[in-house]
């Protein structure tokens, strides 16, 4: 490909027969953790499959092998019936496979232009010589814009590409994707940062591409989007592939497929517990930079589960609870007394604890172990004129272990060498340990897999039922339906919804997240 | 599905133990060496005027220990102590006061410049080395002021020409040339401090709290711990035992050097690093910062008996510094932390 044209690049498949991208058996191990254990599984060319699959199914990773990422993976790749080696990004490229991240801070170069991002591929390749003034890559640029059909003015492409907005560098990517003409197109996830306008944009761009003969691969969480726009459908769980359909969508089969059977048992045993008494109330709290002040009452002896996107405020709200950040406006009672934490230490030392929701960056730390994670916020209760006591701390860190059925070779292994799912039994178990007043679980089942899950689920509902007031915030209807006695639907820094779980059905659900203000 | 690491290999194994115990055999192997080599090397005195010397950078390391600890790093603490061997030296010449009050006032000093330190990093939050950068140089430059960037000395001419009243005390000067029964007193200093600084380190609730602030500040403040607190005692502690190490270096010098400890900061900072790879803790700790200074002076005294001269002691100590380093970042197994994204 000569510099500044557009070159065909790899010929449309659409009238080829047959899937354009074939994946035999692709297995992926880290360690003895196999994530994926044999995908099988074919695009056509001119069709959007979507891939579904809960937090933890071997989707990412997957999503990896095909940009070339995991040179290490088993099984094959074929595209157009020839097998290839997905040995780098580059190679997946050179096979006419682009993809477009969720991680939109991972792909774009933050300090470069907008149009040297745009161009950003090109530059890598060679194709642009290394020393070229801003100015003469600007045609280049705005031809990749207009693929997408992007209006973007010589300002907007010389600006540092970090002033741009989410939604903008998402439609970037995207632009840097379609300028390489691929034959496979893979979106992960990439509506969870665009509002509703921009989402009908992206479908009606991948519709056209679909009619060009491109085959797109279209990762997700949303059933609606899968409803709308996709003709195959693919639900990955625990690294296999579990069901297979096309258009029209049996959607609570795939649900089950997502889900697996035995999650769906043990919600449906959930035996609901109300709550009498308030332990918190909020009074006039603004969440979001531009959102109305929200009221709410938490009360013990039951499970309150917060659901919305992401960016709903849901964090803001456990958050600001707990100390961590300040509230924007209004004041908080617990226990009917007004409660006003400055630091996380005036919530910790009330009973109030939280559960992060970024485990690595805001729970893990690095070496430590099991025991010393687990008696961190109470050493207080372990040690005595400050000198630490080995054998309470010791019972302290065995009992986490034991109680919430951590899987560790002991106490002193460092928790960051466990599983996702270990790792939350840890930082989970060691606030339930010390009998929470009030606990608050953000995203808690991220990255852990389905076993612990329910046992973190289990253990939250006991607490409630000993009288506990839980809070449990997550973006998945499901997780919150497993857990939670009464569920909250947020959007945008305020409550649209608030009902028992028995008496609300998912679709009153989610036709509530996906009211807009 | 817990991620079970492969079995150590036989490899793994001598790698894990050239880490753990390297430096120590490093350090042991040194010491016979000169000791074979050299007949004054391991005669008493040599061995506690060898002690005596490495008690200075010791005690700066162990300062230094504390803020690598919580995540730092202090660079003020030569000029710390600098500072320090003034201050003793005016209190005692300028305005006659006892070698008591000398110490005292050092101390006092000491605690203000943590306390400054702590205010810059957790309260201006500057990043910890460029606050301890700027209180390095405003230290070297504002101690020269009051005394015209004149060293203090016994019967010095003071500005308006008279003679300075007071001098170095014996009993301050007791501070380097005292003994505890056969032990130069600098050393029963050393040790204490080492023993006080690990058992904090390792057996309060402090030092965990100090250790959880240096390994991820926003878990131990989502955990509850008061970061800004034990960021801020950290430096306090480094200044208070860079003070520590400065009334050693003027109660030896007898008098008040404005050089005195400025060249000791890269050697102090030297000497914790060192002290990370021991026993493969791959963390700051007491007792290898003791370790690492007990190195160099090794070397230091070793090399000097085998009569190598002044100028390639640097050397020599950037050396044992790279070895160091070797072993605690090189050779040291990394810890598999890696969780794979699904």
């Amino acid at each position: 490909m000569s510099p500044g044209t557009l070159d065909p690049g790899p010929e449309p498949a659409g009238d080829q027969a047959g899937p354009v991208l074939e994946l035999d058996a692709i297995t992926m191990s880290f360690g003895a953790n196999q994530v994926l254990k044999g995908v099988t599984l074919g695009l056509q060319p001119g069709r959007v499959t979507a891939l579904l699959g809960a937090n933890g199914a071997g989707k990412s990773t997957l999503i990896k092998v095909l940009s070339g990422v995991y040179p290490e993976h088993g099984g094959q790749v074929r595209v157009a019936g020839a097998e290839v080696v997905m040995d780098s990004p580059l190679a997946a490229a050179r096979h006419g496979i682009q993809t477009v991240h969720q991680r939109i801070d991972e792909n774009i170069v933050p300090g470069l232009t907008v149009a040297e991002n745009l161009v950003f591929e090109e530059i890598i390749r060679g194709e642009i010589p290394p020393v070229r003034s801003l100015r003469r890559l600007l045609p280049r640029a705005r031809e990749i814009a207009a693929t997408l059909g992007l209006d973007w003015s010589d300002a907007v492409l010389t600006k540092d590409v970090f002033e741009l907005g989410i939604a903008d560098s998402q439609m970037l990517l995207l632009a840097r994707a379609l300028s390489q003409r691929p034959r496979v197109l893979v979106l992960d996830e990439p509506t969870s940062t665009l509002s509703a306008g921009e989402v009908e944009r992206l479908f009606d761009l991948v519709r056209r591409l679909c009619t060009e003969g491109v085959a797109v691969l279209y990762v997700t969480h949303r059933l609606s989007e899968v409803r709308e726009l996709a003709a195959d459908l693919v639900v990955l769980r625990d690294g296999q592939i579990r069901a297979t359909q096309q258009a029209p969508f049996d959607m609570p089969a795939v649900v089950r497929s997502m889900l697996g059977e035995s999650v769906l048992a043990v919600s449906k045993d959930l035996v609901e517990q109300r709550g009498e008494r308030v332990a918190l109330t909020l009074r006039g709290v603004q969440l979001l930079y531009r959102s109305e002040p929200v009221d709410l009452d938490l009360r013990y002896g039951e499970v309150t589960g917060v659901v919305g996107l992401i960016g709903a405020g849901k964090s803001e709200l456990a958050r600001g609870i707990f100390g961590a950040d300040r509230l924007r406006s209004g004041s908080m009672t617990l226990d009917g007394v007004p409660y006003s934490p400055h630091h996380t230490q005036d919530a910790v030392s009330r009973g109030i604890f939280l559960v992060p929701e970024d485990r690595a960056a805001e729970a893990m730390l690095p070496g430590w172990s099991l025991t010393w994670t687990a008696t961190l916020p109470f050493l207080r209760s372990v040690s005595r004129l400050g000198l630490l006591q080995r054998p309470r701390e010791n019972r302290v860190g065995r009992s986490v272990l034991e109680d919430y059925g951590v899987v560790a070779t002991g106490p002193d292994q460092p928790v960051d060498s466990l599983s996702g799912g270990n790792q939350q039994k840890v930082v989970v178990g060691r606030w339930m340990h010390a009998g929470p007043r009030v606990l608050l679980l953000d995203e808690p089942f991220r990255g852990v897999d389905i076993g612990a899950r329910g046992d973190i689920s289990r253990r939250a509902r006991e607490q409630a039922a000993g009288g506990a007031c839980v809070l449990v915030l997550s973006s998945d209807v499901e997780e919150i339906r497993e857990i939670a006695d009464r569920i909250l639907v947020m959007v945008e820094g305020h409550v649209r919804l608030d009902a028992y779980t028995t008496e609300i059905d998912n679709d009153a659900i989610v036709t509530s997240m996906s009211e807009v203000a | 599905m817990p991620a079970v690491m492969d079995g150590p290999t036989t490899l793994v194994r001598v790698q894990d133990a050239v880490v753990k115990y390297g430096f120590i055999a490093v350090t042991v192997f040194l010491f016979i060496f000169f000791a074979l080599t050299e007949p004054a090397f391991a005669t008493s005195s040599s061995l506690f005027s060898m002690l005596k010397f490495a008690s200075v950078t010791a005690i700066l390391g162990l300062g230094v220990t504390f803020t690598m600890v919580v995540g730092g790093l202090d660079l003020s603490i030569g000029s710390t102590a600098g500072l320090a061997v003034q201050l003793a030296a005016m209190t005692m010449v300028f305005y006659n006061f006892t070698g008591v009050t000398a110490v005292l006032v050092v101390l006092l000093g000491g605690l203000a410049v943590g306390l400054l330190n702590a205010f810059l990093i957790v309260v201006a939050k500057i990043p910890d080395l460029l606050a301890t950068l700027g209180v390095m140089f405003v230290i070297q430059g504002a101690k020269l002021i009051p005394v015209s960037g004149q060293s203090v000395s016994s019967g010095m001419v003071l500005r308006d020409g008279s003679v300075a009243p007071g001098r170095f005390t014996p009993e301050f000067l007791k501070i380097d040339r005292g003994y505890v029964g056969p032990i130069p007193l600098p050393v029963v200093i050393m040790l204490v401090l080492v023993v006080l600084s690990w058992f904090v380190l390792s057996r309060t609730t402090w030092g965990r709290l100090m250790y959880a602030v240096g390994a991820n500040p926003e878990a131990a403040r989502l955990a509850g711990v008061r970061v800004g607190l034990y960021r801020g005692l950290a430096y306090v502690i480094s200044a208070l035992f860079a003070s520590v190490a400065g009334l050693i270096l003027v109660s030896r010098i007898g008098q008040g050097d404005v050089n005195a400890g400025s060249s000791s900061l890269l050697e102090a900072v030297a000497v914790a690093l060192v002290g990370t790879s021991v026993l493969g803790l791959a963390k700051p700790n007491a007792w290898g910062t003791l370790l690492g200074a007990l190195l160099v002076g090794i070397v230091l005294t070793g090399l000097t008996m085998k009569g190598f001269q002044y100028y390639h002691q640097d050397t020599a100590k950037g050396l044992v510094l790279i070895v160091a380093l070797l072993f605690s970042f090189t050779i040291s197994r990394r810890k598999v932390r890696y969780t794979p994204a699904t």
